[in-house]
């Protein structure tokens, strides 16, 4: 096997919850509990589940925007949790993030060329003289003009905003995209326009994402492995033809039936999933979806499931697949 | 089907610091009785203008409904004077947001909230209205209805909160229940849940639906009769499996094309070019010509009117009345 | 995408022209609100009666004339002249001179200081937060005018030449002051830390340097100046409050507040009006004018109202 861009093993992040006036830790929210991913360089594995679920903690850990509680993050082979802050701030351009929300992610005050040319500057990576050329570069490259390098954020539309964040990524030249719920905030036929934006540059440059998200029917568009969490853990990981053909666990199959598909008076068959997610402060023994599934037996409750191979690298966490 | 509701030519402005923004722009339509009709569009289409509008949530001076008529069984909702409004608000129109947690008070009891409408509109006695506000948790799917009822907002989840909202939209059978993207901020499995009991509820009590939405999925799923707007005016209208088929407007056409179906996977998504007008910048214009793939030169100059185009079906839009420009 | 390319040639030739500043788009908006510009205007006639109007006056050497006292207003002495025969006018305008100069020159130090130690407790954090508020807070919880009385108290107690005891208000002033916009700064400057942009900035590698004077001051500026320019009317204020009990600058250097305490007995008050109406009508609209200028001010730049 070839070296892995990426290499997450067992990664943990457990949030202490404190209580009363000193601060006391009473518990932790396991936003993260033992999650295992490898990223081949140029595929785009997608991280799926409900809010909760801590798929954004894990993009976030990653990324060492905040730091882990355990296991470790390889990046080309190197553990980036040992790295010194300095070491860790001249990796940074080598991975980028792109967020949710175009509105915030974008400082209102600094104009959209200056916003994308100042990590280049600030890093030294190429001579100030360049810098314009390479912004307007990178701003034809995600469907924007030149004359909106001199623009503020707030004078574009939502889907501009995000292009904007796409080529302040993109500009760094990164092996690694995580994109963070990248469409979630917008609209149908914006979504598209973004969507096919991923797509195209990731052929044209080579790129790997990490693509988050609680869209099934958009990371199927985009994904080529996925990977379904559910409360801190992994449930199912799997080539995507083969998790939407055959999924395993009983938590993916609700999913895939609850997206509603825009085709009228289909008769599908639904699971619908009783109850509500349980709290990451306090989640459920055993298997942690055993509360929710139709199928649970007495097993389920007592004994956390290993996370296995059922065979051409679909992995699965329940006692019953 | 007797017709529950009857809007016609409803316009509402907005006035901004940059100048007058119609929000909503002589639109037209009827809800018939059971019937549920969803009207959908993108962000700033007017489509939730609409339903403040129908509930007179439009206050000056920030704007107002600048036209048009509001008939609900028989009277008009926008000439009504406040005490009557107040009374068909929440007893014969009830509505759900798309936020549960800022549609309620954090400081007063669930049970409490429920309770309100019960006194106010149904006059009934505290001890009548708790045993009713127990009984409508439990309806809307919610274990422990007695214990819910005696907690405050927080320490519930959205879809909780969601149902909540629905007990309380419910509580005095309201003919008709609007609800604007009811389960936009809920996750999908609980979306799943929130959209079969709306439905269920609707077939029970025979209550009419107008639902607003910008995902075509939930459409498909609850329409009976679907509305497509575009910067603040009806472009397509028509009944659901029609529309979906065999959309005829352009934009419907690329709305649907353009969002990933799962177990539909396109190499390339099909998606519309350009974005949404700015809405201070409108012209006599079809609002969509500089995005449409079919665009005309009279496309440029003149908007088009809402025209049959087959199968009970409308679209505005000059593709449908070349012959008639032409002569 | 042919749509949008045509899109953008269509625009392209108007938008070359205007480079967006948000400097203009937030004086263009400040211009729509009718009551600050007025407020403006009123600030600015203030400063030009005080610092230019003196030159036209044949009065400025402030000769004491036995011959003129407490004259009513007239056609020489357009507001009258006061109990030493000085010409009010003359004298309002020297002492607008004195108070707006104690007014802007006690804002810059206190936003100056109030800035920089908001900004090092907000950024850094940790001992140097904790040591800065606690002082602030200390500051803070002793009322300001006795604090403010104490001071010139003890200032005329060290005999300090009277020459000195403009600058010494100003310093005072600021003292009083520096600690209620070191909060709010550092208040800010948490918030900020803590929007996903910052984040950003973080994932994109840069140093801190940038981070602070790139990303974080940018969106304090709005909010200083807004604050500085409020301070103004609250700094004229104290100062005249303390120059009118003896305690701020002192006569024969005029200022609005020691002028008006010359008027301080039922006699002068009922019988020679004109020896407080003028200094107490130039506080009145000065600080009036300079807060409803602020409060247009805040309402264009601070950043909540901002989509």
């Amino acid at each position: 096997m070839s070296e892995a861009l990426l290499e997450v093993n067992h990664l943990k992040k457990y949030f202490p919850v404190t209580q009363g006036l000193l601060g006391r830790t009473v518990g932790h929210v396991k936003a993260v509990d033992d999650i295992s991913i490898r990223l081949e360089p140029g595929e785009t594995f997608g991280l799926v589940g409900e809010s909760g679920s801590g798929k954004s903690t894990v993009g976030r850990t990653i990324l060492r925007l905040t730091e882990k509680t355990d296991g470790e993050v390889k990046f080309k082979g190197v553990d980036i949790h040992s790295l010194s802050p300095s070491e860790m701030r001249l990796l940074r351009p080598r991975m980028q993030l792109i967020f949710q929300d175009p509105y915030s992610a974008l400082n209102p005050r600094v104009r959209v060329g200056d916003a994308i040319g100042e990590a280049l500057l600030d890093h030294g990576l190429c001579p100030k003289s360049e810098v314009r050329g390479l912004v307007l570069e990178a701003l034809e490259a995600c469907g924007l003009s030149s004359y909106h390098i001199d623009r503020f954020p707030h004078e574009f539309s939502g889907g501009q905003r995000q292009r904007i964040g796409i080529a302040r990524a993109l500009i760094l030249n990164p092996d690694l995209i995580i994109a963070d719920e990248p469409v979630s905030a917008l609209d149908v036929s914006i979504q598209a326009q973004i969507i096919n934006l991923f797509s195209r540059l990731q052929q044209s440059k080579g790129l790997t994402y990490l693509f988050i998200s609680h869209d099934l029917s958009v990371v199927e568009h985009l994904c080529t492995r996925i990977g379904v969490m559910y409360l801190g853990s992994m449930v199912e990981t799997a080539a995507r033809d083969e998790l939407f053909r055959q999924p395993l666990h009983p938590y993916t199959k609700a999913l895939l039936s609850a997206v509603p598909v825009p085709i009228p008076k289909l008769k599908r068959e639904r699971i619908v999933l009783k109850g509500d997610i349980p709290s990451p402060a306090n989640p459920p023994s055993g298997c942690k979806f055993h509360t929710r599934c139709p199928f649970a037996v007495d097993v389920c409750a007592a004994e956390i499931p290993v996370f296995r191979d059922a065979g051409g690298g679909h992995f699965v966490a329940c006692h019953l697949a | 089907m007797k017709e529950i509701m009857k809007i016609d030519g409803l316009s509402t402005v907005f006035f901004t610091d940059e100048g007058k923004v119609r929000a909503v722009d002589d639109i037209s339509f009827r809800v018939r009785e059971g019937e549920t009709v969803c009207i959908v569009g993108e962000s700033g289409c007017g489509k939730s203008v609409t339903a403040m509008s129908i509930m007179g949530l439009v206050e000056e001076p920030g704007g107002k409904v600048s036209g048009g008529s509001i008939d609900f069984l028989g009277e008009d909702l926008l000439r009504l004077d406040k005490n009557s409004l107040r009374a068909i608000r929440g007893h014969e129109i009830a509505m759900i947001f798309q936020e549960p947690m800022s549609s309620l008070n954090p400081v007063i009891k669930i049970g409490e909230q429920i309770m309100e409408p019960l006194i106010v509109h149904q006059k009934m006695k505290k001890k009548a209205a708790r045993q009713r506000a127990v009984e409508l948790i439990s309806q809307v799917g919610i274990s422990r209805a007695e214990q819910i009822a005696d907690s405050y907002p927080h320490e519930l989840s959205g879809g909780m909160l969601q149902r909540i909202m629905i007990a309380i939209a419910i509580s005095c059978s309201p003919k008709l229940l609007i609800a604007d993207e009811p389960t936009t901020a809920l996750d999908v499995t609980i979306q799943a849940q929130i959209l079969d009991m709306l439905r269920e509820f609707k077939e029970s009590s025979g209550m009419s639906m107008m639902l607003i939405t910008h995902d075509l999925g939930v459409v498909a799923e609850m329409a009976d009769y679907v509305i497509v707007m575009y910067s603040g005016k009806i472009v397509e209208e028509g009944e659901v499996v029609q529309l979906f088929q065999n959309p005829k407007h352009p934009y419907t056409r690329g709305l649907l094309k353009s969002k990933p179906v799962m177990g539909q996977r396109q190499d390339e998504l099909y998606s519309i070019p350009g974005q949404v007008p700015n809405p201070l910048e409108l012209a006599s214009s079809c609002y969509f010509h500089d995005r449409c793939e079919h665009c005309m030169p009279v496309c440029r100059t003149r908007h088009p009117g809402l025209k049959e185009v087959g199968g009970g079906q409308k679209a505005a839009c000059w593709l449908y009345e070349e012959a008639e420009v032409h002569v | 995408m042919a749509a949008d390319s045509k899109l953008t040639k269509l625009q392209r030739p108007q938008a070359k022209l205007q480079k967006s500043s948000l400097f203009r788009q937030s004086l263009r908006k400040l211009m729509h609100n009718k009551l600050a510009v007025s407020g403006f205007g009123v600030v600015v006639f203030m400063f030009v009666l005080c610092f230019i109007g003196p030159f036209f006056s044949p009065y400025t050497d402030n000769k004491i004339n036995m011959a003129m006292m407490n004259k009513a207003p007239n056609l020489t002495h357009w507001l009258g002249t006061d109990a030493l025969g000085r010409d009010i006018l003359t004298r309002v305008m020297q002492a607008g001179r004195i108070s707006l100069t104690v007014g802007l020159a006690s804002m810059v130090l206190s936003v100056l200081l109030g800035a920089l130690l908001g900004a090092i407790a907000g950024y850094y954090r940790g001992l140097a937060d904790q040591i800065i508020m606690r002082v602030a807070d200390l500051l803070m919880t002793i009322p300001g005018l006795p604090l403010l009385f104490i001071f010139g108290a003890l200032l005329s107690e060290w005999k300090i030449p009277t020459d000195y005891r403009m600058y010494i208000v100003m310093l005072m002033l600021s003292i009083v002051n520096w600690p209620g916009l070191a909060r709010m700064v550092r208040g800010q400057m948490l918030s900020l830390r803590e929007r996903e942009f910052m984040q950003a900035a973080v994932v994109l590698g840069l140093r801190d340097r940038r981070k602070l004077f790139g990303h974080l001051l940018p969106n304090i500026v709005p909010l200083l100046i807004v604050m500085a320019t409020l301070n103004i009317g609250g700094a004229i204020l104290s100062e005249s409050v303390l120059s009118f009990f003896g305690l701020g600058v002192m006569p024969p250097t005029p200022t609005w507040g020691n002028m008006i305490d010359a008027a301080n007995n039922m006699i002068d008050f009922q019988d020679h009006p004109w020896l407080w109406i003028p200094p107490g009508l130039s506080i009145f609209a000065t600080v009036i004018a300079i807060n409803i200028f602020g409060d247009g001010l805040r309402d264009v730049l601070d950043p909540k109202q901002k989509r």
